[in-house]
């Protein structure tokens, strides 16, 4: 077990399953079943119409960036996300807060909030379609709707949830009510929201992706809808190529601001 | 009464007001029910402690120790009776006292010398002059290299160690420790308590020093004070220890004097903690 969780191990592991699913793909929409093995006629595994083959995939997506086309999209889609991600966390701490420190206001609108978060989202998309048109804001509201009860309800919790001993202390050491919130509550209240940066980071790109699918005119959600729109299976999995690869990448950048943040905390150890 | 201890004297008689001074003081707590009757902790208690003076406060689990701290804190407001610090009613927190709590009271989120300074940015020190000043306790308490870190990344003894130059930082008048040492090791603890004491002796703050050990606190202490199981529990008995200054915690154990006390005080204690027990046993 020692040998397989090393690093480089790992890396060649993981590169393993990526071979062999391409591999897989690349054979079954490839080769053809020769006539009278298992049907009178010959046929693909993974017929090409349906499935592509990974080498056009691949093809399509070097050409996109070559071309410079697809830059433009993942511009776009990058701003939704980031514009959702910000105003959505914004939002989210500043109500938490407001929530948490006033204790009536929290009970008061309790069952709304309970409301609003139980709502699919997906069904607001018209909505704001028809509010805000068909630009980059309709998306972006769509990811604040997803966004802010993540970072709402953690910041909720992490103000309700300062250690009661820190509290005194801070208390006992002279803090005004000012004072405890910038040197206790706040912090407290930001590492709640740092731990649920990656997931409220992937819904403000999941808000991002599905508006643009629902109707627009740029981003790769708007892409890979014009490519179904044309059985252009080809140019779906180019887009969701892309997608997957972006969300990778913006993963990893929450990651490294996330550890830049959060030195004060135990690390958990990886693994079990 | 001669020799080491005994029996302290009723009421001490001098000029100046003690540094707290608690008079007839309940604590109560409201039922789980509101018509529930409410769960008295604490019923009746008397208690002074002199300015310089070392008092150690000991009782069986559960007994409403730290609750008493608490009340001459302010962080609790008593039922009935008077806190008094330096002879002034005791409104709001205890600005004059420094408190160091049993649980992680430290800011997980600062570093260890932010977490010393915090207590002199607040009341308005320059943030270069604090830092200075904080990086000169963690000198004294032995933790000069480990001003970088955060809490976590410290063992529950130099936790404590911050612990104590973030309330002693403040110069409070008062310093209440509600079991601070209890969660460490035995040898930590006598490090920890020998550490107290070489920092109290420079300058001899009132102490209200709250344990179940009642080694420790004879061991430390000017004068113990005992308390009876709960619920309402009262004080019960009070000894001078006249043990010589300065000590070490580890020695001075060995020394008959210590031994005579220490049984003096047990006896009287005894029936109590049995008692603690025995309830404590009975709600679980």
């Amino acid at each position: 077990m020692r040998l397989l969780s090393s690093r480089p191990v790992l890396f060649a592991l993981q590169l393993l399953v990526a071979v062999a699913i391409i591999g897989i793909w690349h054979i079954g929409s490839t080769w053809k079943v020769p006539a009278g093995l298992i049907s009178q006629k010959s046929f693909f595994l993974l017929d090409p119409f349906f499935f592509s083959t990974p080498v056009a995939v691949f093809e399509r997506t070097w050409k996109d960036f070559a071309t410079g086309v697809i830059w433009y999209h993942l511009g776009i889609t990058l701003l939704e996300t980031a514009l959702a991600f910000a105003i959505g966390a914004a939002g989210g701490v500043v109500i938490g807060f407001w929530f948490a420190r006033r204790r009536i206001v929290a009970a008061v609108f309790d069952p709304y909030v309970k409301m609003a978060n139980a709502l699919p989202r997906v069904v607001l998309a018209p909505i704001f379609a028809l509010w805000l048109g068909l630009g980059i804001w309709s998306k972006v509201a769509l990811g604040v709707s997803l966004v802010f009860f993540i970072v709402f309800f953690n910041v909720y919790q992490g103000v309700k949830e300062v250690s009661p001993t820190v509290l005194n202390n801070a208390r006992m050491l002279g803090m005004s009510e000012r004072q405890l919130l910038r040197h206790v509550y706040w912090p407290s209240a930001l590492t709640w929201m740092f731990s649920s940066l990656h997931t409220s980071v992937g819904f403000a790109l999941v808000g991002a992706v599905v508006g643009e699918y629902l109707g627009s005119a740029a981003g790769l959600g708007y892409r890979i809808h014009q490519a179904e729109g044309v059985f252009d299976v080809t140019g779906v999995f180019s887009g969701m190529l892309v997608l997957a690869v972006f969300v990778i990448l913006i993963d990893a950048v929450v990651t490294v601001i996330e550890n830049r943040l959060t030195v004060w905390r135990p690390t958990v150890p990886a693994g079990h | 009464m001669s020799g080491v201890g005994g029996l302290a004297d009723a009421t001490p008689v001098t000029g100046a007001p003690a540094a707290a001074e608690l008079e007839g003081v309940r604590i109560a707590f409201p039922g789980s029910r509101p018509k529930d009757a409410p769960f008295v902790a604490v019923e009746g208690a008397n208690l002074r402690v002199a300015d310089g003076e070392f008092l150690a406060i000991v009782g069986p689990t559960g007994c409403g120790k730290s609750t008493l701290l608490n009340a001459a804190a302010g962080l609790l407001v008593p039922a009935a009776g008077n806190v008094r610090i330096f002879g002034a009613p005791l409104a709001g927190l205890n600005r004059q006292a420094g408190y160091l709590f049993q649980a992680e009271a430290l800011f997980p989120w600062k570093t260890v010398l932010d977490n010393v300074s915090i207590g002199l940015e607040i009341a308005g020190v320059s943030a270069a002059e604090a830092k200075a000043r904080s990086q000169d306790w963690l000198k004294r308490v032995g933790l000069g290299a480990f001003g970088e870190r955060y809490p976590h990344m410290l063992s529950g003894g130099q936790r404590k160690r911050v612990g104590l130059a973030q309330v002693l930082i403040r110069d409070p008048k008062i310093l209440l420790m509600d079991e601070p040492f209890g969660p460490l090791d035995a040898q930590t603890r006598q490090i920890m308590g020998n550490l107290l004491l070489d920092l109290w002796s420079l300058d001899r703050k009132a102490v209200m020093f709250v344990t179940h050990d009642l080694d420790e606190a004879i061991a430390l202490a000017d004068r113990v004070v005992i308390m009876s199981a709960g619920p309402a529990s009262r004080i019960i008995g009070e000894w001078r220890v006249n043990l010589e200054r300065p000590r070490d915690i580890a020695e001075v154990r060995l020394t008959p004097e210590f031994h005579a006390l220490h049984r003096e005080i047990w006896g009287a204690l005894r029936e109590e903690v049995v008692k603690g027990y025995r309830q404590t046993e009975g709600a679980a």
